[in-house]
């Protein structure tokens, strides 16, 4: 098991230098030196752009300034100033990665915590009327694309005042205590989490319903029914169990696809995460900002991944003695 | 029996097409879209008015119902419209003793169809003074309906023209990887999973970055679509290379090399015609991924810009509160579009599935 997740380990390095020297590439296509808006803006001195200079070595070839821009990164945790708001970059992108991630996992709940007993009950009760139902919904749901999800809860949220319209926290949050502060963040997550919750529901309670079913046709199955068990020892205690494996690795796909799934929801609700971040960077042409986003995010997503293959690896002895 | 002897072999088409008439989904989607590309195509003498006309007297005016039968209970044949009077905060009361009818192929803003027809007639209107907004105004006085149909023109395309990019790029050069395979199968491999690890939105969105920000639409449009068709092939690539593998050992590709074939010519004239079936369903229930692309930018504001109408910043027009819960139809008219649009293609992909699917013609068990 020890190799396994090394070698897993080690397969990321190069996928991120990757990532890294495509959105470096992206920084050079951009256009206009992003030290040209800085120096447009009064409130940054000659001198302040002259070191900026020397540390991304701006005046040297490119190749130079990827390895420096690289070198930054890896000793410094360095990932450029962001120029609208005077931070350094990992700073900035800290707190929303933070806030995004708060967000995904939220949405993991309300995907999985729905998916599997909808998916159960749908199996269990195949062609009645509570599967055909929900089989219809699903069809719907999956044309109703995030940012509609999200604008019809949002008016929802407006028209009826049981849910704040946006932001993390209340006006009045600093003199709540810390019960309360948790209530009011609960509160202002639900409307988000729910619209990036929502969006792979569909297909996950189709998957959860083919894969119970699958079980449900094995000998062991009817052996357990044989021998006297009630219906619902037979569904959870044995056929729920193998049904969920291969449910096991599309949890870690689905962080990937909650990170970006969670920018519209971020940028609806005014959810300070790394996808309102990148909106405002590219709004402000922080390139910095947007490069750095987009490394972060793609940070979360192949380790996403790697959590899939590992939870696999350890529920199939075989993946990982292969 | 007999019928089976004598009937000839159904040709393929044929056999994919009896197939597919058979999903009534299927067919209902694709009636759909052959009428919202319709719409689209004719969007400019549809509409009632010009995309970009403002009308500063009516700022978010709700929808105009037509009327056959007029307040006093009389009933007129020519279906019509009431004024109304504009007052406070975009209300606006209807003055039902004025009535505008409503008029066929009226004369309006002039437009320039498919670039060469000059003309300002449009299928209907309503009388001087009036005006007509089947779904209401937007925050400029815009018509929604024109700029729905208009935003049609966009947001429709972009899946089009994306997906002929994109698909082109992914067989090419998923059947290179899989029939060369060595060193270009792996710098090929290893790009796809370069882009495919990067969360697609935060890809969009940087590399919405590469372009400024205040293109014209015509520009802004290409952008997008670059951006859309540079993402967009990695996946297909991937599942193209894995068919080449197992299709370049075929007996048609050996007899194709030892007859001297050149091996651009073996892949594209006699590998990649066998995963068409495979790549026609998966570009149909790719297309959504490519118009809520543009939706997605345009309703970030990174996108086509107003005044130039796209479903995307109709949508972004609707997002503040006061707009969503005072003027509803702002979000309800491209909402429903977009809504209608994915799901057609969704039915139009999964018939055209089943219909492909060669499991289900041989009789093999499903």
């Amino acid at each position: 098991m020890r190799t396994y997740v090394l070698r897993r380990l080690l397969q990321i390095v190069p996928l991120l230098l990757g990532i890294s020297a495509l959105t470096f590439a992206l920084l050079q296509m951009a256009p206009g030196d992003f030290l040209d808006t800085m120096a447009d803006n009064p409130a940054i001195s000659p001198a302040a752009l002259d070191a900026m200079r020397v540390r991304f070595g701006l005046d040297r070839p490119w190749w130079e300034q990827y390895l420096l821009y690289l070198r930054n990164i890896f000793l410094h945790l360095d990932f450029g100033t962001s120029f609208s708001r005077q931070q350094p970059v990992f700073e900035v992108l800290r707190t929303g990665l933070g806030n995004t991630l708060l967000l995904a996992s939220a949405a993991a709940v309300v995907t999985w915590g729905l998916a599997v007993p909808l998916g159960v009950l749908a199996a269990v009760r195949q062609h009645g009327w509570a599967d055909r139902s929900l089989s219809f919904l699903a069809v719907l749901w999956l044309a109703v694309p995030e940012v509609l999800s999200g604008l019809l809860l949002l008016w929802m949220a407006s028209a009826t005042g049981w849910f704040p319209v946006g932001g993390m926290h209340g006006l009045d949050a600093d003199l709540m205590g810390a019960g309360e502060r948790l209530l009011d963040l609960l509160h202002h997550l639900a409307l988000p989490a729910l619209v990036v919750g929502l969006i792979p529901l569909a297909s996950r309670m189709r998957q959860m319903r083919a894969s119970l079913l699958d079980q449900l046709r094995l000998d062991y199955v009817t052996t357990a029914r044989a021998k006297g068990l009630p219906e619902s020892a037979v569904i959870g205690r044995h056929a729920l169990r193998n049904a969920l494996n291969p449910l096991i690795t599309l949890f870690g796909f689905t962080l990937g696809s909650l990170v970006s799934g969670a920018f519209v929801a971020e940028t609806i609700f005014s959810w300070p995460g790394l996808g309102s971040l990148t909106l405002e960077a590219i709004q402000t042409q922080d390139q910095y900002l947007v490069m750095g986003a987009v490394l972060m995010a793609s940070t979360v997503l192949i380790l996403g991944n790697l959590i899939a293959d590992l939870l696999l690896a350890i529920a199939d002895p075989r993946i990982r003695h292969e | 029996m007999s019928d089976l002897a004598t009937r000839p072999p159904a040709s393929p088409a044929r056999e994919f097409w009896r197939q597919f008439r058979k999903s009534s989904l299927g067919v209902a989607g694709g009636i759909a879209l052959l009428v919202l590309y319709g719409l689209a195509l004719f969007a400019p003498f549809l509409a009632p008015y010009a995309e970009t006309r403002i009308d500063r007297d009516r700022f978010f005016h709700p929808p105009t119902p037509l009327h056959w039968v007029d307040a006093e209970g009389r009933f007129h044949a020519r279906p019509f419209v009431y004024a109304t009077v504009p007052g406070l905060d975009q209300t606006y009361t209807v003055d039902t003793s004025r009535r505008h009818a409503l008029v066929l192929f009226a004369k309006g803003d002039p437009y320039r169809w498919f670039g060469v027809f000059e003309t300002d007639r449009h299928l209907f209107g309503v009388e001087a003074p009036g005006r007509i907004h089947l779904l209401g105004a937007d925050d400029a006085g815009r018509d929604v309906f024109t700029r729905l149909l208009y935003g049609a023109q966009v947001s429709l395309t972009v899946g089009l023209v994306g997906i002929a990019i994109s698909f082109s790029i992914g067989l090419l050069l998923g059947g290179v990887s899989g029939y060369y395979g060595g060193w270009v199968d792996t710098v090929i491999m290893r790009a796809t999973e370069l882009l495919l690890s990067i969360p697609g939105l935060y890809l969009i969105v940087a590399l919405r970055g590469v372009f400024p920000l205040d293109l014209p639409s015509r520009q802004t449009y290409l952008a997008i679509v670059t951006i859309l068709a540079f993402i967009g092939w990695a996946g297909l690539a991937r599942v193209i290379r894995g068919m080449v593998l197992s299709l370049r050992q075929a007996e048609y590709v050996v007899a194709a090399q030892a007859m001297g074939a050149s091996s651009l010519r073996i892949i594209v004239r006699h590998i990649l015609p066998n995963t068409l079936s495979f790549t026609i369903v998966a570009a149909t229930v790719a297309i959504p991924g490519y118009i809520l692309g543009e939706v997605f930018l345009s309703f970030l504001g990174v996108g086509v810009q107003p005044p130039a109408a796209s479903w995307g910043n109709m949508l972004n027009a609707a997002r503040s509160q006061r707009v969503l819960t005072s003027f509803p139809w702002m979000l309800a008219a491209p909402g429903l579009a977009i809504f209608v649009t994915v799901m057609a293609f969704n039915f139009l992909g999964d018939g055209l599935r089943d219909a492909l699917d060669p499991r289900r013609t041989t009789g093999g068990k499903r």
